[in-house]
């Protein structure tokens, strides 16, 4: 298992870098796609069952398509995305972000559950998101009317005035 | 689980539903924005149904106190003048005028429930309701200038949910809850010995700073003011500030009140940079929209004061300077809407001579405009006493002295506009007309600027009450 993790791991991380790092940015939508896929294995490796199938689903599937959907359709693909401004800043930001995380990480106690983990997720899934005792059903139903706003603000950006 | 306690936000979604279908059949569309500025009055009722009571439901989820009441009607109030100031400039629309309201109510319901949720998910998914919703309608103008306003807000907005969840992420692996009463449980009152807890602090507060306009996601607010349809701005300057306050407020106190002390200096030194900032980059400008974004930026950094000064009459000092600037600013944006209704000018110079074209406005304008610089007899000025008082009680006197500084500095700018409207040559003799919305909903601010600068006692007894909960 540890193994898998490391491997998926070195992959996710060097396919998000090629992500950022690609001039060409129909490559760098496949090397998301790749990004998507590793951390869906990722989730399997955590025994989180669904949430590898989500992600597949909707991110892998869905989003993926989406993406590379829009970049078909928007023309002067090849050239790829205009190099910034403020490339070094960016990198050292981000440098000084990662350094600290790492310390963060590595430098904290974190707890550590010893019982097994729970196989199909599913079930335990459904009863946090609706139990009466225990569930998120708050934050499920503010989701609703956060997919309404969306969707009323994406049909009144999109149409013509 | 009782439903009927969030019934404010059930009934304000639903009247933003009704809007929309209604504009499937009325030909009158006046009658939209009128139906939305009516139809507050039902969650209001709610709202007010509910005064007094201290329960939590959907598993602890929702509170509902005195606190996420009072902020209940202060969005409300807020949509009602910000609806009443769109109606003009909507009635301009060929089409999506129900869309448009239907937003601002929606925004409206997502910052309820940020002030009401005491779970980090649900604080979430509230403030990207808000979010979602105010990013559609800072495009709404779809020229090139709104259009870019929404997608730099849109993109920064984004950077900073994921700043967001990081930090959330990181305090969730450490309490092992996102409840707040659980996260305070559970948290280690000690935040050198804990790094993890240090970052996600961090991390916190610089997401939700972007809510708020503080450095260092400030860098959206010129662009995205400018761009905007004008209420929208007002609305983004006082609702949405407001929203980010109130939720900072639940989250600092409630799951992280073990380690305030902390978090207090952070805010402090947060506050310094950020009203400094705004106050010298707001000199340099010529749009008013930009001017008062910057000066947005700087009002930030005194109500950040409010969360340095960790106790009572710093939680209080906070929410009464956020009411004070609720009508200050959205006097201030529906004066500038009334004159730019005639004028199509964003541009300082154009306001020269204002006074004599359109006393009233002009007054009213620098009535707001004095008041933002902290000048008696306005609420500006109760309000900057009140939240100074506040941090000199926390030994926070160096706070003080760069927010005095700050205030001398801001009173250039702001007078500047004064000066203009009553010194300056008319650029024209024709007089500026503005509808009866937007005067009702001008008086109604002006009054309040007034009013709690000359007898600030019961709303402070108000503010007072919202945050007694807080330990």
């Amino acid at each position: 298992m540890e193994i898998a993790f490391w491997i998926l791991a070195v992959i996710s991380v060097a396919s998000a870098l090629a992500v950022v790092f690609l001039r060409n940015i129909f490559r760098a939508a496949l090397f998301l796609v790749l990004c998507f896929f590793t951390i869906a294995g990722i989730y399997v490796v955590l025994h989180a069952d669904f949430l590898a199938a989500a992600q597949v689903l909707i991110y892998v599937g869905a989003i993926a398509v989406l993406i590379i959907f829009a970049i078909m359709l928007t023309r002067e693909t090849p050239r790829g995305s205009p190099s910034g401004r403020f490339r070094l800043i960016a990198f050292l930001v981000g440098a000084t972000f990662l350094v600290a995380m790492i310390l963060v990480v590595t430098g904290t106690d974190w707890q550590v559950i010893t019982e097994a983990p729970t196989e199909p997720t599913t079930s335990p899934l459904a009863q946090a998101l609706f139990s009466r005792e225990e569930g998120f059903v708050l934050p499920f139903e503010i989701a609703a009317a956060l997919l309404l706003a969306a969707v009323i603000g994406a049909i009144a950006l999109v149409r013509e005035k | 689980m009782n439903v009927y306690l969030l019934s404010p936000a059930i009934s304000l979604c639903g009247l933003a539903i009704v809007v929309i279908l209604l504009d499937l059949f009325l030909k009158r569309k006046w009658i939209l924005g009128a139906v939305s500025v009516a139809g507050l009055i039902v969650p209001a009722a709610f709202t007010l149904a509910l005064w007094g009571r201290e329960e939590t439901s959907f598993n602890g989820m929702l509170a509902v106190d005195e606190f996420s009441l009072f902020f209940n009607l202060f969005f409300l109030v807020c949509a009602a003048l910000v609806i009443l100031a769109s109606m003009d400039y909507v009635s301009k629309f060929r089409a999506f005028q129900g869309e448009y309201y239907a937003l601002v109510l929606l925004a409206a319901t997502g910052m309820m429930l940020m002030a009401s949720t005491r779970e980090l998910i649900s604080v979430y998914v509230a403030l990207e309701l808000t979010g979602i919703s105010l990013y559609a309608l800072t495009g709404f103008l779809k020229d090139p200038k709104s259009s870019e306003a929404s997608l730099k807000y849109l993109l920064l907005g984004a950077v900073a949910s994921a700043v967001l969840l990081y930090g959330m992420a990181m305090v969730f692996g450490l309490s092992g809850s996102t409840h707040f009463k659980d996260i305070a449980a559970a948290i280690p009152g000690d935040v050198m010995g804990n790094p993890a807890l240090l970052m996600g602090m961090v991390l916190l507060v610089a997401g939700f700073g972007f809510k708020i306009a503080t450095v260092p996601f400030q860098m959206w607010v010129p662009d995205v003011y400018e761009g905007a349809p004008t209420p929208i701005t007002a609305y983004l300057s006082v609702a949405s500030k407001a929203a980010g306050f109130a939720v900072i407020l639940r989250v600092f106190y409630e799951a992280l009140g073990p380690v305030s002390l902390d978090w207090g200096m952070m805010f402090g030194v947060l506050a310094a940079i950020t009203m400094t900032l705004g106050n010298v980059v707001a000199i340099a400008q010529t749009n008013i929209k930009r001017m008062l974004g910057y000066s947005s930026i700087a009002q930030a950094g005194y109500l950040m004061i409010g969360l340095a000064a960790v106790s009572a009459l710093g939680r209080s000092g906070l929410v009464f300077f956020l009411i004070a600037y609720a009508f200050t600013n959205l006097g201030a944006f529906i004066a500038i809407i009334a004159i730019s209704n005639k004028t199509n000018s964003d541009l300082i110079s154009d306001y020269s001579g204002m006074a004599k074209r359109a006393p009233l406005l002009a007054l009213a304008l620098g009535l707001c405009l004095i008041s933002l610089i902290g000048i008696p007899p306005t609420a500006g000025f109760m309000a900057k006493i009140y939240i100074f008082n506040a941090a000199v009680d926390h030994d926070l006197m160096w706070l003080v002295i760069v927010a005095v500084v700050n205030t001398a500095i801001s009173a250039y700018y702001y007078l500047r506009v004064v000066r203009v409207m009553f010194l300056g040559a008319p650029l024209s003799e024709e007089a500026v007309p503005s509808s009866g919305a937007l005067r009702a909903a001008l008086s109604v601010a002006c009054i309040g600027v007034l009013l709690l600068g000359v007898y600030p006692w019961a709303l402070l007894k108000i503010a007072e009450t919202a945050v007694s909960m807080f330990p």
